[in-house]
């Protein structure tokens, strides 16, 4: 049939080929689909809440009103977690990466994913139970001495069930995952670049400037982000550990509130419009994690030409 | 600037295996001497050890003394450091760092340990490191682009210039022009031949053309076996090794009639 001997014996190789990039196609487009039908749904159900009379929203002005402070209070608590978490898992995932014994490493690895492993719940239960009580006399020198300062405005809680609170174990349920990704990427900086900077005399913490932090900073940015998801869709231990309450600059003061301890609080009551109103708060989540990632991927796109790919 | 190496019985070992057994060899200041040898002799463990490289691998350490003008780099309370920063290198594969600009990546090693340098300072040092590494026609109008968009032989130059802008005493080169093209590697030559003016040169060369055109003297190492470990069997002028070397493995292996 064919003259060209090249042109059929290629074909039959190809099975696999083909059989793949069906599956691939596939599989990016079954996310997609999920994810669309995720918005879409969040749309239709949120709508009502939107063209609702302003006075029959919860707090009966109108859903906006309602929902800043929400969004307020969860960029708080997210950004406590991180401020904390970020640093913390840095530091931990390049002492297993670089500094630590290759015994010692490896069993602390081990520990950090179990860690990540924990049910939110058991986090809530610890926050209210240890860290809060342990947490107030802190909060009461705060308010005593550094009270003119709005952050740390008086009076303090008592119970220490406070957003700084929530944000600390918001950290600590953050750090696992981190410390376990930026591990990761650490351990696989080219020894190339590592031998480069200690071949010019380098010290440790010198070649880790050099070598180490330029090339997993995408990485951990990733890592972060992935941290970040999981401080702001939090609903458990925020739910368990923040008494919550109108927002407020103070953060040892009780008050504030997250919109997914909201949503997860009201959630088992709502009917009717106020369903709708969770599921629209919902919505706005979505949206920040959104802006939040895409704001990253831009802040690490930036050095595209520096970034080693080339 | 330039000092001597006087190497005095040393063994390097990985964990229980002996890479490398009883070095002696003494190298001049403003030389260059080449390694020769069939592969896993020891040549780049051995190079390691003269600015104390190999302590990054780990289980490696040594036995023996390495002296740098009389200063045994291996003394008690010797910081590698210091060390490496006297001691530079240039490896096989070029490295530059990716992340950094062709100015940052020659400035590197001079910004370490605190050090502060003025702008005019920093760039007077950018240009003469890299015409000292015979690139700087050829990138002074983009030294702020990334390292890493230059050609290998460029790169491989620009990680030379980046060893020199230390101002070392001594440059171990492994392999420096496996992974180039005959032009930049004739490029890196010529450039080794300049650098002998000022530095002490060590390079590790599977090419006998190139140790034959570069070096002034010539170390022969051999292996007598897997699992063995690797000697030095001669040390001698470039032109004695190559034209009438007194042992039988060296003029084996230098005219190819080698295993
Ligand atoms: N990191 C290491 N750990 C354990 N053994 C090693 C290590 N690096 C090298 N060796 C062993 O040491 C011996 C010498 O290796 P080396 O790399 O020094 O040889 P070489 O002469 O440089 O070879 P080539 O010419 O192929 O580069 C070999 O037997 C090798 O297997
Ligand atoms: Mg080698």
């Amino acid at each position: 049939m064919s003259s060209n001997s090249l042109t059929s014996a290629g074909a039959s190789g190809r099975t696999g080929d083909k059989v793949f990039s069906g599956f691939a196609l596939g599989a990016g487009a079954l996310i997609l689909l999920v994810l669309f039908s995720v918005a879409t749904f969040l749309v239709v159900q949120a709508a009502p809440t939107f063209v609702a009379n302003p006075s029959e929203v919860a707090g009966g002005e109108g859903f906006w009103k309602y929902i800043l402070p929400l969004v307020l209070g969860t960029v708080i608590a997210a950004a406590i977690a991180l401020l904390i978490a970020t640093p913390v898992s840095v530091g931990v995932a390049l002492f297993i990466s670089h500094f630590a014994p290759r015994r010692l490493a490896q069993g602390f690895g081990y520990i950090i994913d179990l860690l990540a492993a924990i049910p939110s719940v058991v986090y809530g239960a610890w926050g209210v139970a240890f860290l809060a009580p342990a947490m107030a006399p802190g909060y009461q020198w705060l308010a005593d001495n550094a009270g003119w300062f709005p952050l740390f405005a008086g009076p303090a809680s008592a119970t220490g069930k406070t957003i700084l609170t929530a944000g600390i174990v918001l950290a600590v349920m953050v750090i696992p995952i981190v410390t376990s990704l930026s591990r990761e990427i650490f351990l696989q900086t080219p020894k190339l670049h590592e031998e480069a900077a200690l071949a010019l005399g380098a010290t440790r913490w010198e070649m880790i400037r050099m070598a180490v932090f330029p090339f997993g900073r995408p990485g951990v940015v990733s890592a972060i982000m992935l941290g970040l998801g999981r401080a702001l869709g939090e609903t458990m231990a925020v739910a368990l550990v923040l008494s919550s309450g109108p927002l407020i600059a103070s953060l040892i003061r009780s008050g504030n509130q997250t919109i997914a301890a909201e949503i997860a609080l009201n959630f088992p009551e709502a009917t009717g419009l106020s369903l709708s109103t969770l599921i629209a708060a919902g919505l706005v989540l979505f949206v920040i994690t959104l802006a939040v990632n895409m704001l990253a991927r831009w802040i690490v796109g930036r050095h595209k030409e520096f970034s080693g790919a080339n | 600037m330039s000092k001597r190496i006087d190497v005095k019985d040393l063994n390097v070992y990985y964990g229980k295996f002996l890479a490398v057994e009883g070095v002696n060899i003494n190298i001049d200041a403003r030389s260059v001497t080449a390694f020769i040898g069939p592969s896993g002799c020891g040549k780049s463990t051995f190079l390691r050890t003269l600015n104390r490289m190999h302590e990054v691998l780990p289980g490696a350490r040594v036995e023996g003394e390495v002296l740098l003008d009389g200063d045994n780099l291996y003394a008690q309370g010797v910081d590698p450091v210091t060390v490496r920063s006297q001691i530079g290198m240039v490896f096989q594969r070029p490295n530059p760092f990716p992340t950094m600009s062709i100015r940052d990546n020659v400035l590197a090693g001079v910004k370490l340990n605190n050090r502060r340098i003025s702008k005019s300072d920093a760039d007077a040092l950018v240009e003469k490191s890299l015409q000292g590494a015979n690139l700087w026609n050829e990138v002074k109008d983009r030294l702020n682009k990334p390292g890493s968009g230059l050609s290998g032989g460029q790169q491989q130059r620009l990680c030379i210039a980046r060893a020199i802008a230390v101002q070392p005493d001594v440059i171990l080169m492994d392999e420096p022009c496996s992974a180039l093209d005959p032009i930049s590697t004739l490029a890196v030559e010529d450039l080794i031949n300049e650098l002998k003016e000022n530095y002490t040169v060590v390079i590790v060369t599977h090419n006998m053309q190139q140790a034959a055109r570069v070096s002034d003297k010539t170390a022969f190492f051999n292996i007598a076996g897997a699992g063995k470990p690797g000697k030095l069997i001669e040390y001698a002028d470039t032109q004695t090794i190559f034209s009438n070397p007194s042992v039988k493995a060296t003029e084996d292996y230098v005219s190819g009639r080698f295993g």
